[in-house]
């Protein structure tokens, strides 16, 4: 086994222990945000070992460093003595929760293995040069896309105003 | 890269499955509001590991749709989760709670 394959499989692992650290286990939201950020690091090795570099940037920039700090801004400001999480999850929340994730695996099962959805080709060793990296990305969204960046633009803009009033509405 | 392409969207799907029983089971609307960042991550695994397959056209120039696309991925959930919490502060103004079953006025 190479080591960019047990690099992956490392962060792999981990990504996915801590999202189940995060739905299972965790007894405090804060620490279910730490865990977040636990699986957010890891995605972002993946994305290098993909060789997606600006992606995996942006990933750390943007989710471990704005969304997550956003959750603990609203969690300092929510005061929880009791970790937040009141009572442990009832008894038919969970059976609908293992029955639908039960369903779901299984029928994704029986999808790819009897219509060999997965039969795509080997990840190619050659690649464009640059790809991935800033350069290219830049030239790939301000290219022939440039439309698709403003309108996220709009879209954080609608979204910045929401928050506003909603956070407005009630302290006047 | 010596990882079968199948390896890391399995990874995907797993982290999705993972967030979507997360938001089904959990009733603390901040832990549900993390389970859907987890979703929409995995869905970028997968974008990001399909890119890399499908990496150059045919003449050999560099695709980077896939890439493309997570941006905007993220984006949308960075303004998603300033909307969610939000809503979560005016639930919690309003109700004094952040349990979703205390919010079921439009549930059928």
């Amino acid at each position: 086994m190479s080591f960019e394959a047990l690099l992956f499989y490392a962060f792999g692992f981990l990504a996915l222990f801590s999202a189940l650290a995060m739905v299972c286990f965790v007894r405090h939201v804060v620490a279910g945000a730490m865990s977040l950020v636990v699986t957010m690091v890891s995605l972002a090795g993946i994305y290098v070992l993909l060789h997606a570099e600006l992606v995996a940037v942006v990933q750390i920039l943007v989710y471990a460093g704005a969304i997550v700090v956003l959750f603990l801004f609203v969690i300092m400001l929510l005061d929880l003595r009791d970790g937040g999480l009141g009572a442990p999850p009832r008894g038919q929340n969970l059976v609908k929760g293992v029955g639908v994730g039960g369903t779901v695996l299984i029928g994704a099962w029986l999808v790819a293995s009897l219509s060999g959805v997965f039969a795509v080709e080997p990840l190619s060793a050659a690649l464009p040069d640059g790809f991935g990296g800033h350069r290219a990305m830049g030239l790939a969204l301000y290219g022939d896309k440039v439309l698709l960046v403003e309108l996220s633009g709009l879209v954080l803009l609608a979204a910045i105003v929401g928050a506003v009033v909603l956070a407005m509405r009630g302290s006047e | 890269m010596s990882i079968p392409v199948e390896h890391v969207v399995v990874l995907s799907a797993l982290l999705f499955l993972v967030g979507a029983v997360g938001a089904l089971v959990r009733r603390n609307v901040i832990v549900i509001l993390m389970c859907i960042e987890l979703m929409l991550n995995a869905g970028n695994l997968a974008l990001v590991a399909f890119n890399r397959v499908w990496s150059a056209t045919a003449e050999g120039a560099a695709l980077h749709d896939g890439q493309v696309f997570v941006m905007m991925v993220i984006a949308v959930a960075a303004a998603e989760v300033a909307v969610g919490l939000g809503i979560l502060l005016a639930l919690v103004r309003n109700r004094d709670s952040l349990n979703v079953d205390d919010v079921s006025l439009l549930r059928w």
